[in-house]
């Protein structure tokens, strides 16, 4: 980025510590989450010295790579970590394969022992690479300083590369602190790894085909679409549009088709509505773009949309018939995948069946009618859904540019079902994983990335408390990031599998002894601010989003209140429970069902 | 799923030749639930830094599928071929078989090794030891007749496998 030329450069040597740090500048590293330690310390001693890298010191490891993780989903560029060796890395594990199964880029570097002492049990000595194998993508040690730089580009590339994910480089402190020289990224292909990103124009012809003759087409996208980058997800829109189909998002995906318009039908799968499940299941062509049939999604396998002809296109073959057999499989980036097929669509002469689609939508709109996401806020007591919802409604009016994370468990899913998202990156949450705790830090990290936005953290007051010592990282940071907590006093999902499958005897999952989180907030230099009643609802959300710094808003709400509908484990799309009424469906669930997480 | 057929895979992955490939083919074996029934390593090219895993595996069309799928997505891996799909091949395994006994026992079994054209490779007064190449089969085959003549021990290097006619894992 400077102006020296790099054969001047080039002639110096310089310490592995410096080489790692010009080598993330060269990768266009801005923002780097850590935490120090004995094995990093040359790597912290060169980043003082420097000032084109700016390291956000967390309070936990795992919240260094959660951070990274909501940096990375809310720019599109790879997220950075540092963390010390031993239990600097097992910390950080947790965060690793949260990025691994949510496809986020990542480059973790971990210290380590002096290479001498591998192998030694030597203080603070972890087999990293070891433990990290199945927590990565891929993973590196450096054994030699001519390694160095080419070990921390290939980390990059492959992070950011196909499928992204999580990479973790482990630095032993005598390779930091050894004299080598830098070398620039390389210019040539990867040796090995070179994913296949552009469509085969077979696999295209044979999908437009299929989705031209639909007479009960969707479309259901996922977190791929949002990792193709904001282009992809406005190729989706317009995709969509011309081709008048109805169209779902997992909670990966949601924001990559706008929530507001007409053809969106909601979230699918065990939360989703019912019309995107009852489409899924009733769908003769499904186009699924950027998703995994998860077990989230499909409920039952044998009884997954029976009747329909399936297109997947998937950057990754490996999950192209996993779980589910499709019809016409296509391997590429999502971006790449649309912009084909767009043209494909527009060159081909074959006509929609108008009348079957228009009767398609008939039955799409029966299945709205019933507005499953339907609840009533009536007395004093906040509904949870009520309390996401004005959220979402007076965020809007706010004006401000607006990104949410969640924790995991009831308030994500109600966060999924009732705030909208008009765009990509603006959601982060922890889907395949289901990381309590992720919401915090995660906020912290797009809060870094976006200064001037409103970042709101929908949590519960359980999973907050997972990772409550990110608030001295707001507090340093002057990070304004709104931690909204649905406060029911229960680990409410797992209270309500409880209730709907094991008989109401509610084994530990009350969350006794809580702290005043109003003073818990303002002991972390926060605001505190806190609704009992509904009709403080409004007043305490619109304060939270004009103060400019840290709150935590305690929302009391119904401790009874469940997340509908539910397709309970074991059924089928066409199974769903709608409502409290219709809990009693539930005994009807499957020991094969129970066994299901 | 158990209504689907197995069938047995050998498969060949042309890896980088760097430490850890091993550990992340195996990882990817035990982690997903997948069978291995054999796997042999060594490098094969010293100059571009390759070496050459075969594995022996079980599973229906579906899991074979995502066997190669996930070999292939592994950072190190170059190519991986699905031998017994892709066309003829040639599969050879290795075994040195030790027989203990004297006397008739004993000859009988040095008998069976020259019709099964086992090689004696190691003699004593009291014990022979035989190597051996051929497929599994024939190892197999041989190993049960060894039992009863005193077989005390074998060690085999499972399968090793290459394609017919010109047909080659570039990498």
């Amino acid at each position: 980025m400077s102006a020296t030329a790099p054969a001047q450069n080039e002639s110096r040597t310089l310490t592995g510590a410096e080489i790692v740090l010009r080598a993330l500048k060269e990768q266009g590293v801005e923002v780097i989450f850590g935490y120090p330690g004995g094995a990093v310390l040359p790597i912290y001693d060169a980043l003082f010295q420097q000032n084109a890298i700016r390291h956000i010191l967390v309070r936990h490891e795992q919240a260094a790579v959660h951070a990274a993780e909501g940096y990375a989903r809310s720019t599109g560029k790879v997220g950075c970590v540092l963390v010390t060796s031993g239990p600097g890395a097992t910390n950080a594990v947790t965060g690793l394969v949260d990025a691994l199964l949510d496809s986020i880029p990542i480059v973790c570097l971990t210290g380590q022992v002096p290479t001498h002492l591998i192998g030694n049990d030597a203080f603070q000595e972890a087999d990293t690479t070891g433990i990290t194998r199945p927590a990565t993508k891929h993973n590196y040690l450096v054994k030699r300083i001519g390694d160095l730089a080419r070990t921390v580009h290939d980390a990059f590339y492959v992070a950011r590369s196909g499928r992204p994910g999580p990479v973790v480089v482990d630095l032993p402190k005598d390779i930091l602190l050894t004299q080598g020289t830098y070398e620039e990224a390389p210019r040539e292909e990867h040796r090995s790894y070179r994913p296949q990103t552009r469509p085969d124009a077979e696999s295209i012809r044979k999908a437009v085909a299929l989705l031209k003759g639909a007479k009960r087409p969707v479309v259901y996208a996922g977190g791929g679409v949002i990792n193709a980058g904001p282009e992809a997800s406005e190729l989706l829109t317009e995709f969509v549009r011309m081709a008048n189909m109805p169209c779902t998002n997992t909670l990966m995906g949601l924001g990559v088709f706008p929530a507001s318009d007409p053809r969106f039908i909601g979230m699918l799968g065990m939360h989703g509505t019912v019309e995107a499940n009852l489409a899924m299941h009733g769908c003769d062509v499904m186009f699924n773009i950027g998703a995994r049939f998860d077990d989230r999604v499909t409920g039952r396998l044998n009884a997954f949309s029976p009747g329909s002809k399936k297109i997947h296109a998937d950057i990754d073959p490996s999950n192209i018939n996993k779980n589910v057999k499709v019809d016409v499989p296509v391997v590429g980036d999502a971006g790449q995948v649309l912009r084909a097929l767009i043209e494909a669509w527009k060159a081909d002469d074959a006509e929609q069946d108008r009348e079957a689609l228009a009767n398609w939508w008939k039955r799409i709109d029966e299945w709205r009618a019933k507005d499953c996401l339907r609840y009533e806020q009536s007395g004093s007591i906040i509904k949870p859904q009520h309390a996401v919802k004005r959220l979402y409604e007076l965020t809007r009016e706010s004006g401000r540019e607006t990104f949410i994370s969640t924790e995991v468990g009831q308030h994500q899913m109600w966060a999924a079902q009732y705030f909208g998202f008009e765009k990509p990156n603006r959601w982060m949450t922890s889907g395949g994983l289901g990381t309590m705790g992720y919401g915090l830090p995660a906020a912290a990290g797009v809060q870094i990335a976006h200064p001037d936005a409103l970042v709101i953290d929908i949590a519960g007051e359980a999973s907050i408390l997972m990772n409550i010592q990110e608030m001295g990282t707001l507090a340093q940071y002057r990070l304004p990031v709104k931690v909204f907590i649905l406060n029911n006093e229960y680990m409410g999902m797992v209270r309500q599998w409880q209730e709907l499958l094991h008989g109401s005897r509610y084994s530990e999952s009350y969350s006794a002894a809580l702290p005043d989180f109003v003073k818990l907030a303002e002991s972390f230099h926060a605001r505190g601010l806190r609704a009992t009643d509904a009709s403080q609802l409004d007043d305490v959300i619109r304060e939270m989003i004009a103060h400019p710094g840290p709150v935590i808003a305690d929302i009391c709400v119904d401790q009874k209140e469940n997340v509908f509908p539910m397709i309970p484990s074991g059924a089928a799309h066409n199974e769903m429970i709608l409502g409290a009424g219709q809990a009693g469906g539930v005994a009807g669930v499957t020991d094969e069902g129970r066994v299901l997480v | 799923m158990s209504d689907e057929m197995q069938r047995t895979a050998t498969i060949a992955v042309l890896v980088e030749n760097e430490a850890g490939v091993l550990a992340r083919v195996i990882g990817l074996f035990s982690g997903r639930g997948y069978n291995i029934e054999s796997l042999t390593v060594a490098p094969v090219d010293e100059e571009r830094r390759l070496s050459r895993i075969t594995v022996v595996t079980t599973g229906t069309d579906m899991i074979i599928e995502q066997i190669k799928a996930q070999l292939d997505r592994l950072v190190p891996v170059h190519k991986v071929s699905d031998l017994s799909l892709d066309g003829p091949h040639l599969t050879r395994e290795l075994a040195l078989i030790k027989v203990v006994g004297r006397g008739e026992t004993r000859m009988e079994a040095l008998r069976l090794g020259d019709a099964f054209r086992a090689r004696v490779v190691d003699a004593s007064h009291e014990s022979a030891t035989f190597e051996m190449t051929g497929t599994a089969e024939k190892i197999d085959a041989f190993v049960a007749l060894m039992r009863p003549l005193g077989l005390a021990e074998v060690s085999r290097t499972g399968a090793v496998a290459i394609a017919r006619g010109p047909r080659s894992l570039a990498a």
